[in-house]
């Protein structure tokens, strides 16, 4: 009942100064606005720039290491002693791993792990009238590719089922393409690193929004590629993992390297700097954001304290007759309250509109083939933060002039009238 | 029969500070016993209003002590002064002093809803109860600034008296006001005093109102004479 008067009475001195108390409301609504729209907005690039590495990284990835013996032969000569040996070579170690398939088998077999797909990097020169292009055959299983990397994603024209319809087919990097004016159905000539020559059927083009990867890279399918170097079916250079959770990688990247006696990388190893780039971009949004409710909070402040000096004499009558210097402090911190949780609720309903359509916004570019319109974020998390952040800011930009108000010597104000 | 004392002061003074240090209060000892009509008269700037503000407990800057119903007031904690204010002292202004935010019904029932001793219902009805005793019924629902100064001050007087006040201060309640109107306030005093015996002390400038009372107290530059 006490409540239900002093929000009466904060109601009235809202509805005695409407005008200015909507404008300070407004500037909640559109600082909540801008809050949640610009995060949602930033983190929806985020991820899509994040997607393009990420989505087609392997969480951990096998793979041999072209480098020297740590076991050099003088140590199993005499083990007491320090050796200085200069000039070590790598040895003609396999770059293959040994045990492909077993692996993979025990791999697919663990609960951690969602996927497993083989690969072959084969360095080779594409053959162009009298000159070479360097250049990376990959050499693909095409079903698990296109499942756990979005592999079709990124095949811009062609089929990626046609790699395994189609003897000796290839898909080419746009950018590798163009610079050999390969039209779809074309034959090109590939030479291996060992000098083993080959032609391959164009019979698509690969677009993965990075132009050095469109450069280079081309898709082949596993068993081609395999026919290309002269090895047998077993030949798998690099095995490919996503996991379930990203997060273990590290951890079992490490475990799995002992076991299997191969080399293991996880992503967020290789990818450290995705991370980095990811979190600097979401701490300019808040601190944007987070401006924008703090000038709101001065707004709201202003309106405050200018209420407080027109209603200097309603602050003494209402002292006069019984309210403690409590009750007009609770009178302000709502009237605040009040703004803050209108304008922070209309904010978020804004917000969640202006993010509705930003993502209508038609956004295509070359690089991007998969995007049509500008990405957004809905995640709850930001509305919470948006709502939490409206009603803070508010309840403090109420605190002093409501303590002001509550200090109000009724005694000075009527004397002076 | 010996009536109880409702409002008692021991040596009351108070000093302003600025621009120098003057007594503006000196020593002042007085008594108001249940149910008398009081009037305090003096010269423009004897101190009458800082005694009247001191008495109502809005100020607690003095030396000396006041007793409200014989129990020391003086030194209490400011919540429970408000308290006091809102139950035990209804106060009437020079100036009207009404909420303008709100219709001549609210401004009488606010100090009920803040004293909650009734319900909403029976505060309503007290409130119209009250307006009914000043004629002011039909204008409960006007906005303040659609009432004259009479109606006005009619209104802040129901309001210092819908808690059933021990005792009723004005401060020159009729100085605004023109003779008619003053006439008007005059006799809802009297008629306050004679039949519902209410303890009052009033402010007052004009003799013929301090005739009327039971009890004329004097001041001349900070005292009681
Ligand atoms: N805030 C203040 N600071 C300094 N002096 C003050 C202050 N308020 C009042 N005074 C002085 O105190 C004295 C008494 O003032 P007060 O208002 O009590 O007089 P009053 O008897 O009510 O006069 P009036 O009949 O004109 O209303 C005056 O001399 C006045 O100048
Ligand atoms: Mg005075």
């Amino acid at each position: 009942m006490k409540w239900g008067l002093i929000t009466e009475l904060a109601w009235a001195l809202m509805v005695a100064r409407g005008k200015q108390t909507i404008v300070a409301g407004v500037g909640v609504v559109f600082s909540i606005t801008m809050f949640v729209a610009l995060l949602g907005f930033m983190n929806g690039l985020n991820s899509m720039l994040d997607g393009l590495i990420l989505n087609r990284t392997p969480h951990i990835r096998f793979y041999n290491e072209v480098k020297p013996n740590p076991n050099q032969p003088i140590q199993l000569f005499d083990r007491e002693t320090h050796h200085v040996i200069r000039s070590i070579k790598p040895s003609a170690s396999r770059l293959d791993i040994h045990n492909s398939g077993p692996i993979m088998e025990s791999l697919s077999r663990d609960p951690r792990v969602l996927g497993v797909t083989p690969r072959i990097t084969a360095q080779v020169f594409y053959n162009v009238g009298t000159i070479d292009i360097t250049g990376v055959v990959n050499g693909v299983d095409v079903a698990k590719e296109a499942d756990l990397f979005s592999f079709e994603d990124y095949v811009t024209t062609g089929n990626v089922q046609d790699l395994n319809n189609t003897l000796n087919s290839v898909i080419l990097g746009k950018g590798a393409a163009d610079r050999m004016l390969a039209e779809i159905g074309d034959l090109i000539q590939v030479t291996t690193a060992q000098g083993n020559r080959m032609q391959l059927k164009v019979v698509g083009y690969f677009q993965s929004g990075l132009g050095d990867v469109d450069n280079v890279q081309s898709y082949a399918s596993i068993n081609t590629v395999q026919k290309m170097l002269g090895e047998p079916a077993s030949y798998v250079t690099d095995i490919q993992v996503k996991l379930h959770d990203l997060n273990l990688a590290p951890a079992m990247a490490r475990e799995l390297a002992e076991v299997y006696q191969v080399d293991a990388d996880d992503i967020q190893t290789v990818n450290a700097q995705f991370e980095t780039g990811t979190q600097v971009r979401s701490l300019i949004s808040y601190a944007v954001g987070i401006t924008l409710l703090v000038v709101s909070g001065f707004g709201i402040y202003n309106i405050l304290n200018m209420m407080i000096y027109e209603k200097m004499d309603t602050i003494a009558i209402l002292k006069a007759i019984g309210f403690s210097g409590r009750d007009v402090n609770l009178i302000f911190i709502i009237i605040a309250l009040i703004i803050g949780v209108v304008g922070g609720a209309l904010g978020l309903v804004f917000g969640f509109l202006a993010g509705l359509g930003i993502e209508r916004i038609p956004f295509e570019t070359e690089a991007l083939p998969t995007i049509k319109t500008f990405p957004v974020d809905f995640n709850p998390k930001y509305y919470v933060i948006a709502g939490v952040f409206s009603i803070v800011t508010t309840y403090f930009a109420g605190y002093f002039p409501a303590k002001k108000a509550s200090k109000i010597d009724p005694v000075d104000i009527i004397r002076g009238k | 029969m010996q009536r109880s004392s409702v409002l008692r002061t021991q040596n009351v003074s108070k000093y302003f500070y600025s621009p120098e240090k003057t007594q503006v209060l000196k020593e002042v000892c007085l008594d108001v016993k249940k149910g008398e009509f009081v009037s305090v008269m003096g010269k423009s700037g004897c101190g009458k209003s800082t005694l009247l503000y001191i008495l109502s407990t809005m100020d607690t800057d003095y030396e000396g002590q006041l007793y409200i119903e014989n129990e020391l007031v003086t030194g209490l904690d400011a919540k429970i002064l408000s308290r006091i204010r809102n139950e035990k002292i209804g106060f009437v202004f020079q100036f009207h002093y009404l909420l303008n935010e709100f219709s001549a019904l609210e401004n009488v029932k606010i100090p009920a809803m803040k004293l909650g001793r009734y319900s909403p219902e029976e505060i309503e009805h007290r409130v119209m109860e009250k307006l009914r005793i000043f004629g002011m019924e039909s204008h409960a629902l006007k906005k303040v600034h659609q009432l004259s100064g009479g109606q006005k001050q009619r209104v802040a007087i129901a309001r210092a008296l819908i808690n059933d006040p021990l005792i009723i201060m004005g401060d020159e309640p009729t100085g605004n006001l023109d003779k008619s109107n003053s006439d008007i306030v005059f006799n809802i005093f009297k008629e306050l005093a004679t039949e519902f015996h209410q303890t009052m002390l009033i402010v007052t400038h004009d003799d013929e109102f301090a005739k009327g009372t039971d009890r004329i107290i004097e001041m001349e530059d900070g005292r009681i004479i």
